[in-house]
């Protein structure tokens, strides 16, 4: 398959804008800034990358709880994504979501999610509307290797596979769920053999390797479009942070982190392209200099935001009644 | 003025909004060729054919999170789970995902969707396919919940609830599917949050829905007898609540009785008597009673489901008690 430099330029962008946006997060985390869960995606940019670049703007995707990386390779705005990190008034969600629940409708990210699974029925009831509607959109579903083990895999997959649903499951396996390794929580290698049950192509690709999942992305999107049907892409990566910031991560093996270090997918990148003279290393760093400009317009732009009004904590409940607040 | 019953009602809401709307279609277990367990959807299927009147798998999970991404893309979907109390096999796409979403999104993202719930006891259905789950779904915030007694009501509750940008949770009686009521020609929607007093009385007020409105009247009848004048109010819509109605009418009575068939520890009509104790506690000149179901899983056996379920003798020892 033959990739644009275009292509290959707006994918190595969107990768180094994921990770240079999670480390300025994970720094930030570190000084109290702000609070709550954050689940890194430092490690596993190729993944998000790849698939959104093989979407349309106008089709959709369902997130996780890691869910920063599908949202920026999505189209999110940096600004607002930071600013719902430290639960200010111009965050996506106006403060009320946090790092686990970030959506944009008008981009098509129906949401992260902070319920492990909770995806699969999701992103298989996007695809029926669309199939009823009979546009030719798609809806990824982004899921990792643990979230296999919930029934709503089953019935999602099920009920996608039977009424040939435009859906792509993309299972970014890292090998962890939460603190319970690959074979500790299933008895199986690639959860790609998964698909056999559902009659459906299942393909297991190097989900460091952004072309692969590109490539692979791209393939089941077209099947997709053409009323064939969902695809179930395993993208084997690793999250090079714990399953949460705070996590200490005993249950890693010793010099495993390390090895996964050496497959970075984003000197990787760097590396094909200065060899086939996509970019040159003085374009390279430019462009690196405007993407931490950028994140640090996001830093700039959360912290001098308001936090929300407390009046709006009744507010959003339903389309059209706001209970009653608190006198105080 | 014609005869519907409470089943047809249910269907007649739909299928006005069907040809109306094209968004709006129907998908759960049984409800296309087979018509729907309790024979709700029949007809519909030949209809409005496949597409709109959809049968899945037996698969809760994926019914409720299908419609979950359906109303997130711009669609009306109508789930139905067969009996409500599969619905705990779809709890988390209905308390996480519909009820939570908008809100999680800063209010970016509209749910418009209608989950029908068979409920309830009566027919030897035993522990599994009888209950009364009310209370689980009117205290998730983000949804709205509806309970119709009669045709009439069932038809003008569903076209508000299709129309309601939010998830509405319509809950049926399945004792009352066969059930016939007068309905006028061209029933109007009914909006969410207004209860329909049945019965005009000045002495004690019964606030109840569902099944439980026919034993309550049944009650005022016997108790009518005895000189004690009852108002009967049925709420129609559980969340929004018409606190206006209730409230009113306990000014009027200062006795109140809650009807509902629900096992009665953390029932939702321990939520209406804490409401009235909160708003009219100095209106009430005895203690406010609920009538329930005992606190047991429903059994099988008839005598002993009958002796679980409330009934209108239950209603009136109820009432007694207050004088």
């Amino acid at each position: 398959m033959k990739i644009s430099n275009e292509t290959i330029i707006e994918m190595y962008e969107k990768m180094v804008k994921i990770r240079k946006f999670e480390n300025r997060a994970l720094n930030l985390f570190a000084e109290g800034q702000f609070g709550g869960f954050v689940h890194l995606y430092i490690g596993e940019e190729a993944v998000a990358t790849g698939v959104c670049e093989g979407l349309r703007e106008d089709d959709f995707i369902t997130s996780t709880h890691r869910g920063h990386g599908h949202i920026i390779a999505k189209g999110g705005d940096l600004k607002y994504m930071m600013a719902e990190l430290y639960g200010k008034d111009t965050g996506y969600c106006k403060g009320k979501g946090g790092s686990m629940h970030i959506a944009d409708a008008t981009k098509g990210i129906l949401g992260a999610n902070g319920i492990v699974g909770a995806g699969h029925n999701i992103a298989t009831g996007a695809a029926l509307g669309i199939q009823y509607k009979g546009t030719d959109q798609v809806c990824a579903c982004f899921f990792g290797d643990a979230s296999t083990n919930q029934s709503t895999f089953h019935e999602g997959l099920n009920l996608a596979s039977t009424w040939k649903l435009p859906v792509v499951f993309v299972c970014e396996n890292n090998g962890y769920g939460i603190s319970v390794s690959q074979a500790r929580h299933q008895n199986i290698t690639d959860i790609s053999q998964r698909a056999v049950s559902y009659n459906i192509p299942g393909i297991t690709v190097d989900g460091n390797d952004v072309f692969a999942v590109y490539e692979a992305v791209s393939e089941a999107v077209a099947r997709a479009r053409k009323g064939q049907g969902p695809t179930l892409i395993e993208c084997k990566t690793y999250r090079w942070r714990g399953h949460f910031e705070g996590d200490p991560t005993v249950y890693r093996p010793e010099g495993e982190l390390e090895q996964w270090k050496k497959k970075d997918p984003i000197p990787r990148l760097e590396k094909y392209m200065l060899e086939n003279q996509v970019m040159t290393q003085d374009e390279i760093d430019k462009l690196n200099a405007k993407i931490d400009a950028l994140v640090e317009e996001a830093v700039d732009f959360a912290q001098a935001s308001k936090f929300p009004d407390v009046s709006s904590a009744v507010e959003d409940v339903y389309t059209d009644i706001v209970e009653e607040g608190r006198s105080r | 003025m014609r005869e519907l019953t409470y089943g047809q009602g249910i269907k007649e809401g739909m299928r006005i909004k069907m040809l109306e709307n094209p968004d709006v279609f129907i998908f759960g277990e049984d409800v296309g060729l087979f018509g729907g367990c309790f024979g709700v959807t029949a007809g519909l299927f030949e209809e409005f054919g496949e597409k709109r009147v959809r049968d899945t798998p037996i698969s809760e999970g994926a019914i409720i999170g299908a419609a979950v991404g359906a109303a997130a893309v711009g669609l009306r979907p109508i789930p139905e789970l067969m009996f409500v109390d599969f619905a705990t096999v779809g709890m988390d796409q209905l308390v996480n995902q519909a009820a939570k979403m908008r809100y999680m999104f800063g209010g970016k993202l509209k749910l418009p969707m209608v989950v029908r719930l068979p409920s309830g006891g009566g027919v030897a259905a035993a522990a599994q396919h009888s209950q009364s789950l009310e209370a689980w779904f009117t205290h998730v915030p983000g949804l709205k919940v509806v309970y119709p007694s009669n045709a009439q009501d069932a038809i003008g509750l569903m076209l508000t609830a299709i129309d309601d940008d939010n998830p509405v949770i319509y809950l049926e009686n399945k004792t009352l599917y066969a059930v016939a009521g007068q309905v006028e020609d061209e029933v109007k929607p009914i909006p969410l949050g207004k209860a329909n007093i049945k019965r005009e009385g000045s002495d004690v007020t019964i606030i109840t829905y569902g099944k439980q409105v026919y034993d309550s009247l049944k009650a005022a009848e016997i108790l009518e007898k005895d000189g004690i004048d009852v108002e009967v109010i049925d709420l129609r819509s559980l969340y929004p609540l018409d606190t206006e109605a209730i409230f009113e009418s306990v000014k009027k009575t200062h006795k109140v009785v809650i009807v509902s068939e629900e096992a009665k520890r953390g029932s939702y009509a321990g939520e209406l008597a804490a409401i009235i104790a909160d708003e009219c506690f100095y209106e009430c000149d005895a203690p406010i009673k609920r009538v329930c179901a005992l606190n047991t899983p429903i059994p099988f056996s008839g005598n002993l489901e009958a002796y679980v379920l409330p009934n209108a003798d239950d209603v009136v020892q109820a009432i007694k008690s207050l004088f």
